[in-house]
């Protein structure tokens, strides 16, 4: 009896300096599970989830504050993966905070704008180049088609052009057969 | 329609080519099953065939799969002849259709249907059989003068419809791994034990012959590519090095490598049921260790464990390792390493 | 002078019906000139070309329209003399069926040729003659469309050429007639490769189902005690350029090396012979050897310039260029769909197959997957085929990198032997392509969430700074200064007051 009360309290104070060990060996510093939403995130910094940029959202879901589906532009593929980080069951896209839009950019109509730099100061990667009373252009690369820059504009010259699909861009398709309508073998 | 991308040929394979060859090459082993133990046998592959398609009809029909294609690929009949030929021939209808449902519908379709099983099929049923009707499990036929005539076809019918009780107990006997476990188990030694006689042929010899043709099958099946030799030859060498060890060791207690390659399964099991592609392992070095483990196994249960026959078992308990065995063989990619 | 069989062998590779001879019976044909020639900005591997001439500028042949755009671009040439009609979007070859621009030449009948200025190769400096190559537009003519003169630029590393006329797949047969035609011009060509590479030794890999063409070329190099010849047994896929290397010297080079770094640097048949053709003859790269077959009533071998209509080469060779026909460009391994009969032929283009319907409407059902592993028994990289379509499949794509899907060459030898039925390369497309637009995204917000991060800090620095000016604007004016305002101020009121009082004073004296 002696005997196994000594085993059991022999096992149980190893196995804790091992747990107790290895907690501090490995200890991971700081809170990076924010930094690892925030790359799921696609970074439009559109604020359409109602935080005003990508990094304050990814806080709010880290501390429990905000659902994983309120980010269209990541669309159902962004949800999934949020949905795996933080163990928790997926759910569809919140359509409160936008639809899913194809991925366009912002192109500002030259004839009209006036120089006035309000799209300027709205833009969240300062993708527009130009200054007062010059010329305003975007940067076709820089643009995340957040459309951030359409409502302060007062003349109304800036369009969002869809992505047009071109032979640099073109994706092979997933390759789709229908089941049920299939016939039998036909033999060779 | 699919292919709007290359590859634009194909080789004429097809999972139905692989079935039906599997089933032609179970043929040789059926006629002599017959030949010395009567009909009861056809009667129970038929009925299984039968009762095999129908419920896989039923099944994708629920599933809303179309049911024409999935059952012409043959893979329902190859899980119920096996099953057919694994249990007694004596047994009454209600043992096959109650296996063969087992096997299609749950040990196949509940997990997910062609290709999704994680377990053998036809082991599936076996074992389930044998665990809930062990009695009528254990009785196997005795061999038959004059199979084919009008009295032993008239016999085998009313025993697959009306059960042994009824037509009385001569027509059993014990298979020679059951007679031989049960001797020894009485103390008795290897040299010491007789077979009893048949006239014709004595069990031993009878069982012995069906191994062989089934080695014959698997041997055609080899040859025309249909399995690989990894499995069969590994099973075989790994049982007989097993076997072979023990009866070294101790001659009056352990049986000859012949004895265990040609009586019980085996040969049905090393060339039909390890191969089994959908639950077996996919990596060539993966199928050796498979095929070793389950010859192992068998051998450990035949004459240590408490069945006489440990292939069912064997084969099912490899299959749950089979998804470790794979991610730790996988072969060295062109280039790498 | 050695002609031997190669003696290592790949694991799996597959023996299809090889089709060839029905193409090979005729010598290479030419046609006559086609009324416009249409020339794709994009043949080649890297950027798209730079157009150089204006439109309605009269070129000759062999004139530069368009120049290379950077060290990993080539060139594009007129391939006869005319006038530039316009540049705008055209069909082009393309799995897409998606339109790419195009320069369109209108011959003038006359072929006029620029002046050819050949280059002395014994004479001039390596380095020289690779810079003229990179303006030949020469690329590799294999199928790959690599820019050569980038492969021909080394410090000395490659000792051995390897010469790749294996021609694995089914149907096709250009280089093959180009060895029995032009064995001259490719033995010549050799030889120049291996000064331009500063190599030692050429091994020609040749399929053993070209006995032709091995004669003709072991009769050329028999006084060359450098260049031999090894015979590759003909299993699909030989001729790929890792297979063949291994094929030959028993090497395995792994996906990210590359042959260089074991000495070796290979070339198509075909590129050597435009080598030759540019050095010697100063001709830049305006043609090829083309194969047409299938359907057609005469299968043969084109020698066609650039641009031409598919459509003339169909209907030449005795088929229907139709809008419903069906047309392979490449082999029935590894080719694609054409989106239609009319397009042009490119440096890419080194056959097509005029296809049958079984070819390309396959109506055999597709059934799942059962774990047979034959795919893993015919696939030449060793992979496990099986595991990567499960993992495709169901969108699992890490899992699928790490079972090195990006090591498979899509040969398709999997798909061929699949007794289910399964388009498993189609899956392996779709993976990669959705691994690598995952990549660009990731990449291009990370780029966003750095301008993000920066114009946060630059407008916060940009408040803090405001304050501290205003806070410095405060702090200037002390206290003293601050009650000698205050002083002089009440003063001037005083005075003022005082002022007042006196005017109203006198005002009621008076």
């Amino acid at each position: 009896m002696l005997t196994s009360v000594l085993v059991v309290l022999f096992l149980a104070l190893l196995i804790g300096s091992i747990l107790g060990f290895s907690s501090i060996k490995f200890k991971v510093d700081g809170d990076p599970i924010i930094d690892k939403i925030d790359s799921i995130l696609p970074q439009t910094q559109c604020g359409q989830c109602s935080y005003p940029g990508c990094k304050p959202y990814a806080t709010a879901i880290a501390k429990g504050e905000a659902d994983i589906n309120q980010c269209p532009p990541g669309g159902e593929d962004g949800v999934r993966k949020l949905a795996e980080l933080m163990g928790v069951e997926y759910k569809p896209l919140n359509e409160e905070h936008g639809a899913i839009k194809p991925k366009s950019i912002a192109v500002i109509d030259e004839d009209t704008c006036i120089g006035c730099t309000l799209c300027i100061q709205a833009c969240p990667v300062d993708a527009i180049l130009g200054s007062a009373k010059h010329m305003h252009t975007i940067i076709e690369k820089e643009c995340t088609g957040c459309e951030l820059c359409l409502p302060p504009c007062p003349v109304d010259c800036i369009d969002m052009i869809a992505i047009q699909e071109s032979t640099e861009n073109w994706k092979w398709k997933y390759p789709v057969f229908n089941i049920k309508n299939q016939k039998q073998r036909v033999s060779h | 329609m699919i292919n709007q991308q290359s590859p634009f040929i194909q080789k004429a394979a097809s999972v139905t080519n692989i079935m039906l060859m599997v089933i032609l090459a179970l043929v040789p082993g059926l006629i002599f099953y017959v030949y010395f133990f009567g009909v009861g046998v056809l009667l129970n592959v038929f009925v299984a065939s039968l009762t095999a398609l129908i419920a896989e009809y039923f099944v994708l029909k629920m599933r809303k799969l179309p049911p024409k294609v999935y059952l012409s690929d043959g893979s329902a009949l190859v899980a119920a002849w096996l099953l057919a030929l694994s249990i007694p021939s004596i047994a009454p209808w209600w043992i096959i259709v109650v296996g063969t449902l087992f096997t299609i519908v749950i040990a196949k379709h509940f997990y997910g249907g062609l290709g999704s099983n994680i377990f053998n099929p036809a082991m599936i049923g076996y074992a389930v059989l044998l665990i809930s009707f062990p009695a009528i499990m254990t009785k196997w036929p005795s061999p038959i003068e004059n199979s084919l005539s009008i009295e032993s076809i008239r016999q085998a019918l009313q025993v697959f419809f009306y059960g042994l009780t009824q037509v009385g107990d001569g027509l059993t006997s014990a298979t020679p791994l059951d007679y031989i476990k049960t001797e020894l188990l009485q103390g008795q030694i290897l040299p010491d034990i007789t077979i009893r006689n048949f006239g014709l042929a004595t069990i031993l010899t009878s069982n012995q012959i069906i191994s062989l043709a089934y080695l014959l099958g698997g041997i055609v099946l080899l040859h025309k590519k249909i399995i690989s030799w990894h499995l069969p030859i590994t099973y075989l060498l790994s049982l007989a090095f097993i076997s072979g060890l023990f009866h070294l060791i101790d001659p009056n207690n352990y049986s000859t490598i012949s004895f265990h390659l040609l009586n019980g399964g085996t040969m049905l099991c090393a060339f039909f049921i390890i191969t089994d592609p959908v639950s077996g392992p996919t990596t060539p070095k993966g199928k050796i260790w498979f095929a070793c483990m389950v010859a192992i196994l068998v051998y450990v249960i035949r004459v240590f464990g408490g069945y006489p026959e440990g292939i069912a078992f064997a084969v099912i308990f490899m299959n749950i390792c089979v998804p470790l065995i794979d991610n730790l063989t996988q072969p060295k990619v062109f280039g790498h390493g | 002078m050695n002609i031997i069989d190669t003696i290592f062998k790949f694991n799996g590779g597959i023996k299809a019906d090889t089709k060839k001879s029905v193409s090979t019976v005729r010598p290479i044909k030419k046609i006559k000139m086609p009324k416009q020639l249409i020339l794709p900005l994009r043949q080649h591997v890297g950027k798209v070309a730079k157009l150089k001439v204006n439109i309605g500028e009269k070129v000759l042949k062999g004139q530069l329209l368009a120049e290379a755009d950077g060290n990993v671009s080539a060139a594009i040439h007129a391939p006869t003399s005319g006038t530039v009609a316009s540049l705008e979007k055209q069909l082009i070859p393309h799995p897409s069926g998606l339109p790419d621009y195009c320069v369109t030449l209108i011959p003038d009948g006359k072929d006029t040729w620029i002046e050819k200025k050949p280059i002395n190769w014994k004479k001039i400096d390596r380095k020289e003659t690779i810079k003229k190559i990179s303006e030949s537009g020469i690329v590799g003519l294999g199928g790959a469309t690599f820019p050569t003169h980038l492969k021909l630029n080394n410090n000395n590393e490659v000792k051995t050429l390897i010469v790749n006329a294996a021609e694995c797949e089914p149907y096709i047969t250009c280089d093959d007639m180009l060895m029995r035609e032009k064995s001259a011009e490719l033995v010549e060509g050799i030889r120049l490769a291996l000064h331009l590479l500063g190599a030692q030794n050429a091994i020609i890999g040749i399929e053993d189902n070209k006995p032709e063409a091995i004669e003709k070329l072991a009769l050329l190099i028999k006084n060359d005690a450098n260049i031999s010849i090894k015979i590759v047994p003909t299993i699909y896929p030989s001729g790929d350029a890792k297979r063949l290397i291994y094929l030959i010297t028993g090497i395995q080079i792994a996906k990210g090396k590359r042959s260089t770094e074991y000495g070796m640097q290979m070339f198509n048949v075909a590129t050597i012979v435009a080598l030759y053709k540019f050095i010697h003859c100063g001709e830049p790269s305006i043609t090829r050897i083309i194969t047409i077959t299938g359907k057609v009533r005469t299968p043969n071998n084109y020698e066609v310039l650039f641009g031409t209509p598919l459509s003339d080469l169909i209907i030449d060779a005795g088929g229907k260029a139709s809008k419903n026909g069906s047309f392979i460009m490449g082999g029935p391994m590894m080719g694609y769909k054409l989106p239609s009969v009319n397009v042009p032929v490119t440096k890419a283009m080194n056959c097509v197959i005029d296809a049958e319907p079984e070819m390309i409407e396959n109506n055999n059902p597709v059934l799942p997957c059962i774990r047979c592993a034959k795919c893993a028994e015919a696939c030449p990289v060793n992979l496990q085929p099986q595991e990567l379509f499960w993992f495709s499949q169901s969108n699992q794509f890490e899992k699928a990198e790490n079972y090195n899907l990006f090591d498979c060459i899509e040969c398709g030898c999997c798909s061929y032997v699949c007794p289910s039925n399964i388009p498993l390369v189609q899956y392996y497309r779709y993976a990669k392509s959705e691994i690598i637009s995952d990549r660009y995204a990731k990449e291009e917000a990370d780029i966003a969430r750095e301008r993000n991060d920066f114009r946060l800090e630059r407008l916060q620095r940009e408040k803090e700074e405001r304050a501290k000016k205003i806070a410095e604007r405060k702090a200037n004016t002390s206290s003293d200064e601050k009650s000698k305002v205050i002083d002089e101020k009440r003063k001037a009121i005083t005075e003022a007051l005082e002022r007042v009082k006196q005017e109203g004073v006198s005002e009621k004296n008076d």
